[in-house]
Order: C-alpha cells, then sequence, then structure tokens
C-alpha cells in the first residue's frame, strides 16, 4: 500500500506490521504521535496488542524487559531525555538478552532544553549493547522496523532504530506500507526457548560471581565475564545475521542491499563525506552539484553504527585521499563518536586517507545546503591542513 | 466467616529450598517460604535487588523453585505490569505475578512505578516485606525506617523522621484489595496471600519481617520481636477492601484489651539504644491516640 504520511506514522505501521505484542510508551517530543499512533491502532482493533501507558520512561523499558522474559514481542519508542532516563535499563535489556526493539526518535539533550534534532541521545547510548540502526528516510523506517524484529529475534539483542526527529519524525513523505501476509511470512512469530513459565522455572539474571561456577549436577556455568564476552561476540557476529536479513527483504519486498553503509557516488572518488541519517541523504545535492562542478566527490550514510561495521568502513574508505565525517553529535571534551570510529577503523589499513571531522546541527541548528557546500568544497581542496579537532559548522557567536 | 488456615491445614509443598543464602533467624525466610506456599506452582515472580536476591543464591544455583526475572531497583512494579501484558498477550489466563520487593524498593525508589501500575489497576500482587532499612547494602536507613532507630547512615543519635507509612499511600490508590501482616503470623500471611490471588486488579500487601542482624536482636528471637511489634500497637495487621477497615487476627483480639507498653518491644532490639525517653513516651503517646481512634 502507499502512503503519504509522517516519519512517526511510517515507523508505528512498520510496528503494527510486525505484530508487536506488548507496547508501553511515556510521551516525549519528537516520538509522541508514534506511541499516539499505536494506541490508536489498538483502540480500533487493527492491532491486537497490549498498550501499557506507563508512568515513565524507567518503567516503559521495565515492561518491555519483562514481557520479552515472558515471551512476547515488546516494543517501545522515545527520544532524547527520555532514552537518557532509560539509561540503566537499556544496559539491563541487552545483558539479559533481550529481542526488544525501540525505535528514537532523534533529539538534542537537555541542559538547556531543546526539542530539536540531533545524534546526541542515541549517541550516548552506544556502549550499552544494543544494536543500532539509522534511517534515513521515511521508507527506511518502516523496512527497518520489521528487519529490526527479526534481527534482534534471531540474536537476542535489543534493537534501536534511530531516525532524525522532526526532519523525518514530523515531515511527510510517501512510501511503500509491505501487505500484512508478506511480512508474516518474513517474519516468524516470536517463539523463545527460555522463558518465564512454571514449566521450567529458572531464575533470570540472578547475582553472577566473578569465577565460573558449577550447577547443581557439576556442568560448569559461566561467570559474569563469559557472559558479558558471548554478548560482545554475538553483537559481532551479528552484523553477518543483518546481512543474510536484508538480503532476504531484498528479495521479498525488492528494497534493501545496503545493510551497513549507503554509499552515494562514491565509486573511484578521491574523497568521501561520511554521515548518518537524513543528512546523508542532504548531502547528496551537495555532492551532485560538487560533482558538476568536477569535485571528486561522494557521499556514504552510515546505516549500522552498533556493532560497528568497522570492515565496511575499511573497504569503503581504504585508499581515497580523504574522508570528512559530518556528524551531529560529539563526545564532549574529545570529538565526534563516529568520527573517532572511523578513525580507529582506518588506523591498520596500508592507505590510510586523510580525515576530519565536523561537527553540525546540534540542538536543531539550521544545516544549510550552502553551508554544507562550501565546507565540503574547503576541505576537499586542502585536506591535509584540516587536522584532527573538530570543525563546527554553522556557530554564530560564543555563549557567554 | 472463610476458614482460616492452621498449622495442621497448611499445605505442605515447598517452592523455596532450605539452605537458602538468607541469615539464619530471618524474617524474611519465613514470609517468603509461606507467602510462596500460598501461591502455588501457576506464579512468576519479579525481584528489584534486596535481600531476597541473595536468599534466592547465586548463578548458576536458585533456592526458588518458580520462575522468577529479577529486574532493577526501580523497577518492580512496572515489570510486573510488563508479566502481566505478556500473560494476557499469550492468553495465559490463571498465572498469578507477584512482584516481592523490600521496603526500599517499594516505598523509596520503586513507589513510581508501583504508584503506576496500582493508578493503571494492573492485576498483580505486590508483597513488600518491610526490615525497616536497606539491608542489602549493609543497614541504612530507609523512609520507612522508624524514628529513633540507629542505622550505619543514622548514627549515634538514630533517624530523627517518622517512618513513612507506605500501605497509607498505596490504600489513597483504592485498589481492591491491602493488607499487612508479619512474618510472626506466617498463617495469617497465608490466608491474606491466598485472598489476594482471588481478586483482580493490583493487590498489595506490606509484611513486618524483623531482621536479627539489622536490627540488633539474637536470631532465635525473629518471632518474638514480630509479635511484640503488634502486641505493643505499633505495627498493626489489619485489611482493606471494598467492605472497609479492618483489624485482623492477632491486632484483632487486642482492640478493646490492655496493650504491652511500646518499650516492650523496644527494649528487645539493640537499634533503640539510642531512643531518648521523650522520643518513647511520644510514640507511645502516638499508638494510643491511633488504637482510640479504632474503637
Ligand atoms: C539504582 C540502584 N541504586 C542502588 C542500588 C543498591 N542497592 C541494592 S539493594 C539496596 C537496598 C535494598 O533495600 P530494601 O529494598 O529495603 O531491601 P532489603 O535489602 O532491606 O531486603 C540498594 C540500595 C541498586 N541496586 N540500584
Ligand atoms: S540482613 Fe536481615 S533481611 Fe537480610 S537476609 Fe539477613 S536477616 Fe534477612
Ligand atoms: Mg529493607
Amino acid at each position: 500500500m502507499h502512503l503519504i504520511e509522517s516519519g512517526n506514522v511510517a515507523a508505528a505501521t512498520g510496528v503494527k506490521l510486525s505484530r508487536a505484542q506488548v507496547i508501553a510508551a511515556y510521551p516525549i517530543t519528537p516520538q509522541t504521535p508514534l506511541t499516539e499512533k499505536l494506541s490508536e491502532f489498538v483502540a480500533e482493533g487493527s492491532l491486537t496488542a497490549e498498550y501499557i501507558p506507563v508512568e515513565s520512561e524507567h518503567s516503559a523499558m521495565a515492561v518491555c524487559i519483562a514481557a520479552s522474559s515472558a515471551g512476547a514481542r515488546a516494543f517501545t519508542a522515545t527520544s532524547a531525555n527520555g532514552l537518557l532516563y532509560m539509561n540503566e535499563q537499556l544496559h539491563w535489556a541487552a545483558g539479559a538478552r533481550l529481542p526488544i526493539v525501540m525505535c528514537v526518535a532523534n533529539r538534542g539533550i537537555g541542559a538547556p532544553w531543546t526539542v530539536w534534532n540531533d545524534h546526541q541521545d542515541s549517541i550516548s547510548q552506544r556502549d550499552g549493547g544494543w544494536i543500532q540502526l539509522y534511517a534515513n528516510d521515511h521508507q527506511q523506517i518502516i523496512d527497518t522496523v520489521i528487519k529490526a524484529f527479526r534481527l534482534s529475534e534471531i540474536v537476542s539483542i535489543p534493537v534501536m532504530v534511530c531516525y532524525d526527529g522532526y526532519l523525518l519524525s514530523h515531515t511527510y513523505m510517501p512510501f511503500e506500507a509491505p501487505d500484512q501476509d508478506r511480512v508474516d511470512a518474513f517474519l516468524p512469530l516470536f517463539s523463545p526457548k527460555n522463558k518465564l513459565d512454571p514449566d521450567q522455572p529458572s531464575n533470570f539474571n540472578t547475582v553472577t560471581l566473578p569465577d565460573v561456577r558449577p550447577d547443581v549436577r557439576g556442568n560448569l556455568a559461566p561467570g559474569y565475564m563469559e557472559i558479558r564476552h558471548t554478548l560482545h561476540q554475538d553483537m559481532r557476529n551479528s552484523m553477518e545475521v543483518l546481512k543474510d536479513i536484508d538480503q532476504a527483504f531484498l528479495d521479498a519486498f525488492g528494497r534493501g542491499g545496503t545493510p551497513f553503509v549507503e554509499p552515494y557516488r562514491c565509486d573511484d572518488v578521491e574523497h568521501v563525506v561520511v554521515c548518518m541519517g537524513s543528512l546523508s541523504y542532504h548531502m547528496r545535492d551537495v555532492i551532485d552539484q560538487l560533482r558538476s562542478e568536477g569535485v571528486n566527490v561522494g557521499v556514504m550514510g552510515v546505516q549500522l553504527y552498533r556493532p560497528f561495521p568497522d570492515q565496511a568502513m575499511v573497504s569503503a574508505l581504504s585508499g581515497k585521499r580523504s574522508v570528512m565525517v559530518f556528524e551531529k553529535a560529539l563526545s564532549y571534551g574529545n570529538q565526534g563518536a563516529l568520527y573517532a570510529d572511523i578513525k580507529s577503523a582506518l588506523y591498520n589499513v596500508d592507505r590510510r586517507p586523510l580525515i576530519s571531522n565536523h561537527i553540525l546541527g546540534l540542538g536543531g541548528r539550521e544545516i544549510k545546503t550552502q553551508h554544507l557546500y562550501d565546507a565540503v568544497k574547503q576541505a576537499c581542496g586542502n585536506p591535509e591542513t584540516l587536522g584532527d579537532t573538530p570543525h563546527w559548522i554553522g556557530l554564530k557567536c560564543q555563549a557567554s | 466467616m472463610e476458614q482460616k488456615t492452621r498449622t495442621l491445614t497448611l499445605t505442605e509443598e515447598e517452592f523455596v529450598y532450605p539452605g537458602n543464602r538468607a541469615c539464619a533467624g530471618c524474617g524474611l525466610g519465613i514470609v517468603y517460604r509461606t507467602a510462596l506456599k500460598a501461591l502455588g506452582k501457576n506464579t512468576i515472580l519479579v525481584v528489584p535487588p534486596s535481600c531476597l536476591t541473595v536468599l534466592q543464591g547465586l548463578y548458576p544455583i536458585a533456592a526458588t523453585k518458580l520462575p522468577c526475572v529479577n529486574v532493577t531497583f526501580a523497577s518492580t512494579g512496572a515489570a510486573a505490569s510488563g508479566v502481566r501484558a505478556a500473560m494476557r498477550a499469550l492468553k495465559k489466563e490463571n498465572m498469578n505475578v507477584v512482584a516481592f520487593a523490600g521496603d526500599g524498593g517499594t516505598g523509596d525508589i520503586g513507589i513510581q512505578a508501583l504508584s503506576g501500575a496500582c493508578e493503571r489497576g494492573e492485576d498483580i500482587l505486590y508483597i513488600c516485606y518491610d526490615n525497616e532499612a536497606y539491608m542489602n547494602t549493609g543497614v541504612q536507613r530507609s523512609g520507612t525506617t522508624p524514628q529513633g532507630v540507629v542505622t550505619t547512615t543514622t548514627p549515634i543519635k538514630g533517624k530523627t523522621q517518622l517512618k513513612k507509612d507506605v500501605p497509607s499511600i498505596v490504600a489513597a490508590h483504592r485498589i481492591p484489595y491491602l493488607a499487612t501482616a508479619s512474618a510472626a503470623y506466617p498463617l495469617d500471611l497465608f490466608d491474606k496471600v491466598k485472598k489476594a490471588i482471588s481478586i483482580k486488579g493490583p493487590k498489595y500487601i506490606h509484611v513486618h519481617t524483623p531482621c536479627p542482624p539489622g536490627w540488633g536482636f539474637d536470631t532465635r528471637y525473629t518471632v518474638k520481636v514480630g509479635k511484640l511489634a503488634v502486641e505493643t500497637g505499633l505495627f498493626d495487621l489489619y485489611e482493606k477492601d471494598a467492605e472497609g477497615f479492618r483489624l485482623t487476627d492477632a491486632s484483632l483480639r487486642l482492640s478493646g484489651k490492655p496493650r504491652k507498653p511500646v518499650t516492650d518491644y523496644f527494649n528487645t532490639q539493640g537499634r533503640f539504644k539510642s531512643l531518648p525517653e521523650t522520643m518513647v513516651a511520644d510514640i507511645q503517646k502516638d499508638v494510643d491516640l491511633k488504637w482510640a481512634g479504632y474503637c
């Protein structure tokens, strides 16, 4: 079915098609219309799910954690401070290996209060053990939500589907909503091996010792460190799983084919701009213009941020003359997180490109195409001079 | 009137193994064992960090024969709601979803999630065992620590503030069933748990739970100390439901009769050693006033 709807409705439609069974949410801009839509689906009966209007985001994730532990497909969504309010719960969900899917409509974090877009919220959660996928438009939002459920349930790791607040959440775009029966064929019902069940009672998330320990039958059980090591390994291996899922989705629905990074006009170029979310599509206009002027540059969107697709980065970027990382978040007192990750991925390549970092759009600061054009053109002109310190784009004065 | 359970009619099946990690003389040991007997097999437990986490054992060995999910400290009420939602989604009716939390996990850090669950009318039973401090972390004051009690964060002079009345806060949500109970009266607790799970909607039971190392008494006196709290009129056993408020069991038997002086209770425990005489007199006055209201 063709729809012209907001990004939040695209996400809600993906959740409905994925037949989420337990949904818990708490309002926060710009995510709110997504969960409002889901409550409407539930109320009108087009989605059979339990909708729990909790009293906080911490509790929203608690509901998802418990429902998922009990064997139900669970979903929530949030933004900014709501995501941070869940922090403890996010780590818990990952450590407990629960296949929860959560949408994050990306928004800057207070203080001072902002409701507008940047990526600081989800980037600040990169180390918690969640898979992070970033969508660039409405079609990718709905498709990624459906793929996210399948991915999380195969690897038993929670998945965050991130998309830009307002820029995508509140704008209207055409997209295709797949038929329910075809989604059902793509995404089987959730039936986990281990769940809360009196017929097979077990105690989940018990206190676990630093060392391994035999169970009552003498079999060695892992200690905390083995459990965490397995999470890390499974997360690394989830990249192969994501690749297969993306291929299966492409076969079934004719969309996809770029599970990790999405290059645009990057073949045989000298310079590559790297960015996440809708910015990578915005940047395409700039690339087209610069190419017409003879500047040999392409842009690459990052769709998988955790686990970090370092091999994909190496294949896409080694041998280029320069790489420019444009991002809407940073690790305060250091550099952009994406920049640092890409730099580290490229450390061992033989033909290491020059690499620079550009911070922009924080708290919804308007990103003008002209600004992007100027910054990329200048960077391509003399990449040797850019250094390792982030360049701030669009600053107008100093805060006192 | 319904039949009261007696020692001879108590069910024999146990759902918590002996030899678990509770301290000797732990009141929680009695509460947990008794409540689980009343709950029976079709039960899913939700437990936040507390002495109960430790009682249940260290991975991969567990003392409880029921499915249990350990959750974060502040999230118990919401997590129980999540289990219930999953049971509805998976069409597993007839499951008891039971939150089992300490006083800190209930009345302090967990009060928001508990309030949310009560307000939403979640079909869960929430059991709070009140050992009147953060015991798991080494006896720090909590909102439910009584006035005058010495803890590791109210040293020397004891806690200056009053004990938070958590059951009254929960009662303000007008839930269908609320009760208090005591580790010293396990049969009364057993009957209250049984009654609670026969009712739909949020149910809350607040259980006074003596703790030998935290309260400073010898391990053999757990029941004696628990009984004294009731016999002095400091902690009352009651129920509150659609039919209103009523004292039960030992507290009911106490009405119209002389109560023991509160000092009988205070003198059994090291934690009251700093209680000044004036405070004792005030507490006695408060207890007398409360009981005058019952008649
Ligand atoms: C968010 C968070 N803060 C603090 C703690 C540390 N902590 C674990 S148990 C506990 C005290 C529990 O007290 P209570 O709920 O009364 O149960 P008890 O230990 O007395 O049985 C504390 C403070 C924690 N686990 N999580
Ligand atoms: S500290 Fe108190 S409540 Fe905790 S296990 Fe020991 S006796 Fe029981
Ligand atoms: Mg306590």
